[in-house]
């Protein structure tokens, strides 16, 4: 079992993640029992049999729009997306999107190419688990989400921006 | 000026701690280089030929004193001596050493500075009319949306690896000094006829490899939405701009693709979602911001001062300075001075640790301790009185910083090209270096009157040629350096994108195709014509053909050598 961070800590992850094999369609793939994380496209093709499994999560790739599981969002425990290099930021706006326009609750996974530096920036659009890549020290990758202490913006993770939250020095405060 | 509270306090020296222990990872292997690379992008650091290049921020273009005399330590302290003002306001360093780049930052951050985003592909500075707040054509400051959007943009989460990385201008008068059309979102402030605030919004401009001008999405969007409307086009652009071509990922590329009216409609479904959110912008977060650019403790001071005056009959030089390098101010007595930094002899937009200091001693006394930098790569000082203008210039020319060259051919917009840059083609600052000797003399200069020589090192456009009224692009051809020549573009209101003349030169021809180029403007202009609208008025045939009637020699000797 691998570890990722979820909530904020280092935890076991008793999850699979299926990506497709050569050869392999996304209609004729066998779905294996227990957790599991399927692709998108399987997840479409397969769902009038493992629609109703509680154990079936499914990452989309950053090409794919979060409106595909429109429908779906309020069954599925786990969706992860998929970073397929640290530049790709459109993961971004995909778990933007299925946080707030979707109104998604449940586990929002990133996978992939997800590293230290990144993770203060996904928690802040809606990610609460980061599978980081297992070639580094997940410990250290964990101190990325606390890198800062405030922000400016809005995002998913804190609805009022700065200027609407405290009290902020008037012009000729600095003396 | 804008001054950091307890939060952007805060916030800059989080980051400091961040960029720090990233430079500490990567230093002992943590991370590879490719790995390090986003990241020290997105704080302005750069690899080049020789060494790194730190690129700092200067929001607006918007310096206090007491900045620039940091700039000036730095430039001691860590580079050479020296730094370079850029198209884009801000200022870069070209001889820097990894390992000092924390400490700088923390320089930086002690002075309310610093270099987030001034690189990659994020949001990066916001650059403005480097006139805000005095021009005598100014409606409504752009200053406080400006900084209003900086502090918005700042490690915004979302839009931090985007396609490609992204440009805001805003101009609020009349004239449009910000180049807002060759912007990916340019924004002009405006007043609607019931007298309310609002933005006029045009995106997808941009120069490069493909030059297009922007395209208006909203006519008046209302000042409260600035935020929330802008959040909406950067979704739809990070989640469909192309990222399988890095010349084909800027937004312009997006909005050609699928036209301007299915790009809006995509904005406008985005923003249904956010539109009068918490976003929306409040008229107390407005003013408190507002109140930062109030301005200065001006005198009344009578339209005119007689000595001034005096001073412009006795001497031509004075009077020349006065009619390229001073600008009209809205305040009866005062006026706006710039500072040429287009020296013959000199890189353009460079100055010395020494030039910078004298800037900011320059500014404490005559300009309320302000500077501006202008995306022309001058300096600006904004607030001075016309009794103070001769001792001013006096001083400034001591120290080469008042070759009355604003505004003419000799005022090189230029990148710092193959000499520096890894991403070049071809060296841009000895072509203009050429150019600007050949074309010395100043009494020629000013019958020339208004032009603007812009050049590009690569098609990447940092030296805006597109928009040159004469444009010059290094490219390369089998591995040596040549030089494509375009003619009427132009920034401003009746921006246009310049038209390529025909073959390209090689570095040696450049001053004659300009000579050549200027001759037929001369011989066919009009009373007051500017040479852009000569080219305008008769094309680019004239030009072409007087360029490229006879061979033009190749081994003509330059520098030294050509008067030896």
């Amino acid at each position: 079992m691998r570890e990722i961070i979820k909530d904020k800590q280092v935890v076991q992850d008793d999850w699979t993640l299926l990506r497709l094999q050569e050869g392999e369609t996304a209609a004729d793939v066998g779905i294996p029992a227990g957790k599991i994380i399927v692709p998108l496209q399987v997840w479409k093709a397969q769902r009038a049999t493992i629609g109703s499994r509680s154990d079936v999560g499914v990452w989309l790739a950053s090409d794919e729009r979060p409106e595909n599981l429109k429908d779906d969002v309020s069954a599925i425990p786990v969706i992860a997306v998929d970073f397929p290099k640290f530049t790709d930021g459109r993961g971004y706006s995909i778990a933007y999107n299925l946080r707030a326009r979707l109104g998604y609750q449940g586990e929002l996974r990133a996978i992939g190419d997800v590293l230290r530096d990144q993770l203060f920036y996904m928690q802040r659009v809606g990610f609460n688990a980061f599978a980081t890549r297992p070639d580094r020290n997940i410990h250290d990758a964990l101190k990325g989400l606390t890198d800062f202490s405030d922000v400016y913006q809005t995002s998913w993770d804190q609805k009022s921006p700065l200027f609407r939250r405290v009290a902020r020095d008037q012009a000729g405060a600095q003396g | 000026m804008y001054r950091y509270d307890q939060y952007d306090h805060q916030i800059v020296k989080e980051r400091v701690a961040q960029y720090s222990d990233q430079v500490r990872r990567r230093l002992s292997d943590e991370l590879t280089e490719d790995e390090f690379r986003p990241l020290r992008l997105q704080n302005g650091l750069y690899m080049q030929r020789h060494a790194y290049m730190l690129r700092i921020a200067v929001p607006y273009g918007l310096l206090s004193s007491t900045q620039v005399r940091t700039f000036a330590n730095i430039a001691r302290k860590y580079d050479r001596g020296y730094g370079h003002f850029t198209t884009r306001q801000n200022i870069q360093f070209n001889w820097i050493n990894l390992e000092d780049t924390p400490q700088i930052l923390a320089d930086l951050a002690a002075v309310e500075m610093h270099a987030i985003q001034t690189s990659g592909n994020c949001i990066r500075n916001i650059t403005a009319d480097e006139f805000s707040g005095v021009a005598a054509d100014e409606i409504i400051d752009p200053r406080p949306y400006a900084e209003i959007l900086r502090q918005w943009s700042t490690f915004h989460p979302e839009f931090a690896f985007l396609p490609r990385k992204f440009k805001i201008a805003i101009n609020g008068a009349l004239e449009d000094r910000a180049a807002i059309a060759v912007h990916d979102i340019g924004l002009s402030v405006i007043q609607n006829t019931d007298g309310e605030i609002g933005f006029r919004v045009m995106v997808g401009g941009g120069m490069g490899r493909t030059p297009i001008l922007g395209s208006e999405i909203k006519s008046f969007l209302p000042w409260q939405h600035v935020m929330s409307y802008i959040e909406a086009i950067m979704r739809v652009y990070n989640q469909y701009g192309r990222r399988d071509n890095m010349y084909k990922s800027r937004i312009k590329i997006l909005v050609k693709a699928i036209g301007i009216e299915e790009f809006s409609r995509q904005v406008e479904q985005e923003w249904a979602d956010i539109k009068d959110g918490p976003s929306t912008l409040t008229i107390e977060e407005l003013e408190r911001v507002s109140a930062y650019f109030a301005p200065p403790a001006y005198e009344s001071l009578p339209a005119h001062d007689a000595q001034f005056e005096q001073h412009k009959v006795d001497s031509k030089a004075f009077s020349n300075w006065l009619t390229r390098n001073v600008k009209p101010h809205k305040v009866p007595g005062y006026a706006s001075v710039v500072l040429s930094l287009k020296k013959t002899g000199v890189p353009p937009g460079d100055a010395t640790a020494e030039q910078i200091d004298f800037v900011a001693d320059l500014a404490d006394r005559y300009s309320f301790g302000e500077v501006r930098v202008t995306h022309e790569q001058n300096l600006v000082l904004a607030d001075v009185k016309q009794a103070a203008l001769f001792d001013l210039w006096q001083e400034a020319k001591a120290h080469g910083l008042a070759t009355p060259n604003i505004g003419l051919l000799t005022d090189i917009i230029c990148c710092p090209g193959g000499d520096f840059c890894s991403l070049a083609n071809a060296k841009s600052i000895p072509i203009a270096e050429a150019i600007a000797e050949r074309f010395d003399n100043l009494d020629f200069q000013h019958d020339i009157g208004e032009i603007e020589l812009n050049i590009s090192g690569c098609i990447n456009a940092c030296g805006h040629h597109h928009v040159g009224s004469i444009g010059v692009l290094g490219v390369d051809k089998d591995g040596s350096e040549w030089y494509q020549v375009s003619i009427g573009g132009a920034q401003g209101n009746d921006s246009a994108i310049g038209k390529i003349i025909g073959p390209s030169f090689s570095a040696h021809q450049m001053p004659e195709v300009i000579d050549r180029l200027l001759k037929v403007y001369v011989r066919e202009r009009i009373e007051d014509e500017r040479f852009v609208d000569t080219v305008k008025r008769l094309g680019v045939a004239p030009f072409k053909d007087h360029v490229y009637a006879t061979q033009i020699k190749v081994g003509l000797l330059v520098g030294e050598d050509a008067y030896a």
